[in-house]
């Protein structure tokens, strides 16, 4: 899938300063059963989002409209669990571009740069200066820089810089996915394949 | 190939790198890959939008198993969003010819239990699915690891991923498991001692004889759960345990294509000498029974103590969010506290081993009254086993019913759903908020622990029952 090119995102954010957020609560298993990529953005962090009668919980960050952009700020062990793709695809579907923690689980990293959205890991101290600034205005921005691997807060000028490999910061800055890399090179897997035990 | 010290991990993925990307990842070749109903229509239809076909259909094997009903599986399925997942992966399947075993094939079940069963995961080989608990077929010396539903697509249109390679660990469990210890058990004491992120990142090979004296059930259920503290996958050593489990299996090698593969499958095992990135080693006589008091799989307590009052690593409101959720309390005991459901099952805790260990507590005793019990085959053979040993007797006997395979209650995508509020003690591997239904509250555990909380409506140490 083709997604929109990443390279400087400037944005208000969107903080949630939880924990081990598992991918059964980014997108409850119950919500997977579509057999397109559509529609995930609904659900995302469904039974945190709405009582079982579809009523918005009010005291959920996505509820109060102070806070909203398109990235989330999160805390550390983000995306645990399930390898449903339907996880990046609810965060993505929903608005946001850029997940912002202190630490990711790889599936949820891989699954996540495959679609075009960048997990932007940072030190604990830089995650919770950003929860700080949101705290003391929701309005603050996060502005991240694909080509500068920066993160900075705006208001205040604090910045991190953070790592990716530079095959992926390719991809995500030119929106190629890794799909059209390994068609390229089919020859070679084929003679690959040939020479494989099983 | 250097003549350097290498370690089984190393010598499995060196020679699946079909080229080095530098400041990249590699491209990773796959052996084998297994899809189900849930991870792969996208797949299929996102490889139709460029045009392209699968590349090498007789490498992938289709099972359906997380959305299937667990009981009248000759009626149709009433869901109907279930019903169209399944009919697309039987459609897919057809269409580009890929073995599809789907609901009543006989050797339908869950994925993760058939591809050993039958043979298809063996010793050395790559394989993947689109479920993250395909960490399970690592217990043959395989390097196995779930992956995203564009994976899934790579797979299907190239036979290949693009993987960094990960890190190493070595996890060492060394002496005599006490009785009433099983693999299950093992692997949450580890994760409880590493915390649920503590090998992300990492790849585990297990060692020491602990793993060298279990069954390949017992190690399928400790690699199942490597993702559980975060590992992409683990992997065991293959050894005559292993080769035992293959030979005479449907797709194992035969005649001189099986000497070809032993001779191949006993160079696979770390050098004298290779090096880990990391390395811990835990005394078996340190191991008890288990359970689950939160809501992460690091969450878990030798069953006799008590609820710690916080989790090293996790902030305090985590922590405490996690125990509101469950309704407990620090410092508490878990011993003695009731139990509303029963889940024995799962792609952790499915195969013949884990009922018989269950059957083993029930035998002689009747489920208690409040306690609604799910037994959910692993698949149709381990069914058919179950009934031709003698279990489903003992089963019946003690007032359970058996069910159909399916992954049923471990993430309750079909009717297997524990109430909201509602305590369950479950052999599955997430005890994630919702993750057996909405609002459900999962302590996970041995099967011994779920057989001895089934006829005591409470969590009970299965070592009291145990003659």
């Amino acid at each position: 899938m083709a997604y929109d090119k990443f390279t400087i995102l400037r944005s208000t954010a969107v903080p949630m300063p939880i924990e081990n957020v598992d991918t059964d609560q980014i997108i409850p298993a119950r919500f997977l059963k579509a057999t397109e990529r559509t529609g995930f953005g609904d659900n995302l962090f469904r039974d945190w989002r709405y009582e079982t009668d579809g009523t918005p919980k009010k005291d959920f960050v996505l509820n109060n409209p102070i806070y909203s952009g398109k990235i989330l700020v999160a805390g550390k062990n983000f995306g645990s669990g399930s390898s449903r793709e339907h996880a990046a695809w609810a965060i993505y579907d929903y608005g946001f571009r850029c997940v912002v923690s202190s630490f990711f689980a790889d599936i949820f990293k891989n699954n996540s740069l495959n679609i075009g959205i960048l997990p932007v890991q940072v030190s604990p101290e830089f995650l919770d200066k950003i929860f700080t600034a949101i705290e003391s205005d929701p309005k603050a921005e996060v502005e991240i820089n694909l080509e500068a691997q920066t993160i900075t807060i705006p208001a205040t000028g604090e910045s991190e810089s953070f790592a990716i490999n530079s095959y992926k910061k390719h991809n995500m800055m030119n929106g190629y996915d890794d799909i059209d890399y390994l068609q390229a090179m089919k020859d070679e897997i084929t003679t690959f394949a040939g020479k494989s035990l099983y | 190939m250097s003549n350097k010290p290498a370690t089984l991990f190393d010598k499995v993925w060196d020679s699946h790198v079909v080229r080095k990307i530098e400041d990249g990842p590699d491209v990773f070749f796959i052996d084998r890959h297994f899809i189900h109903e849930v991870t792969s229509p996208v797949a299929f239809l996102g490889m139709e939008n460029r045009g392209l076909k699968v590349m090498f259909p007789e490498k992938t094997f289709a099972t359906a198993d997380h959305n299937t009903p667990t009981i009248n599986q000759h009626l149709p399925v009433q869901d109907p969003l279930s019903a169209n997942q399944l009919k697309a992966l039987e459609t897919n399947s057809n269409k580009y010819g890929i073995s599809h075993w789907g609901l009543g094939n006989p050797k339908n079940g869950i994925v993760h239990v058939v591809g050993p069963e039958n043979g298809i995961t063996l010793p050395g080989m790559t394989i993947v699915c689109g479920d993250s608990h395909t960490s399970t077929h690592g217990a043959f010396g395989a390097i196995a690891f779930g992956i995203g539903t564009s994976e899934v697509e790579m797979v299907l249109t190239s036979q290949c991923i693009m993987q960094p390679k990960p890190k190493k660990m070595r996890i060492n469990v060394t002496g005599k498991l006490g009785k009433g210890i099983t693999p299950k058990d093992v692997t949450l004491y580890i994760i409880s001692r590493l915390t649920a992120a503590g090998a992300t990142g990492y790849f585990v090979e297990y060692a020491g004889d602990v793993f060298e004296n279990m069954s390949m059930e017992g190690r399928m259920t400790v690699c199942n759960m490597s993702i559980e503290m975060g590992a992409r996958g683990g992997i065991i050593a293959p050894d005559e345990t292993t080769y035992n489990y293959i030979k005479g299996r449907e797709k194992a090698p035969k005649g001189a294509a099986w000497d070809t593969a032993l001779a191949y499958w006993k160079t696979l095992r770390t050098d004298e000498g290779a090096t880990f990135d990391k390395e811990y080693t835990f005394d078996a006589a340190d191991i008890e029974p288990m359970i689950t008091y939160g809501t992460n799989p690091g969450m878990g307590m030798g069953i006799t103590k008590h609820i710690p009052s916080a989790l090293a690593g996790d902030s305090k409101s985590s922590y405490e969010k996690s125990l509101q959720y469950m309704g407990f309390h620090e410092e508490e005991a878990m011993l003695g506290k009731k139990v509303d459901y029963v889940f024995i099952g799962s792609c952790t805790n499915g195969r013949i081993e884990d009922f018989r260990a269950f059957a083993s507590i029930v035998k002689g005793r009747k489920k208690a009254d409040h306690v609604t019990a799910w037994i959910v085959p692993g698949s149709h053979i381990v069914e058919q086993q179950i009934k031709e040993e003698g279990i489903l007797d003992i089963l019946t006997e003690a007032g359970f019913q058996l069910r159909q395979p399916g992954c049923s209650a471990c993430l309750a995508m079909n009717d297997d759903k524990v109430p909201a509020g509602k305590y369950a003690v479950s052999t599955s591997n997430r005890n994630f908020e919702g993750r057996q239904g909405p609002g459900s509250r999962t302590m996970l555990a041995s099967p011994l622990v779920a057989a001895a909380a089934a006829v005591t409506g409470v969590v009970t140490d299965p070592r009291e029952l145990i003659a």
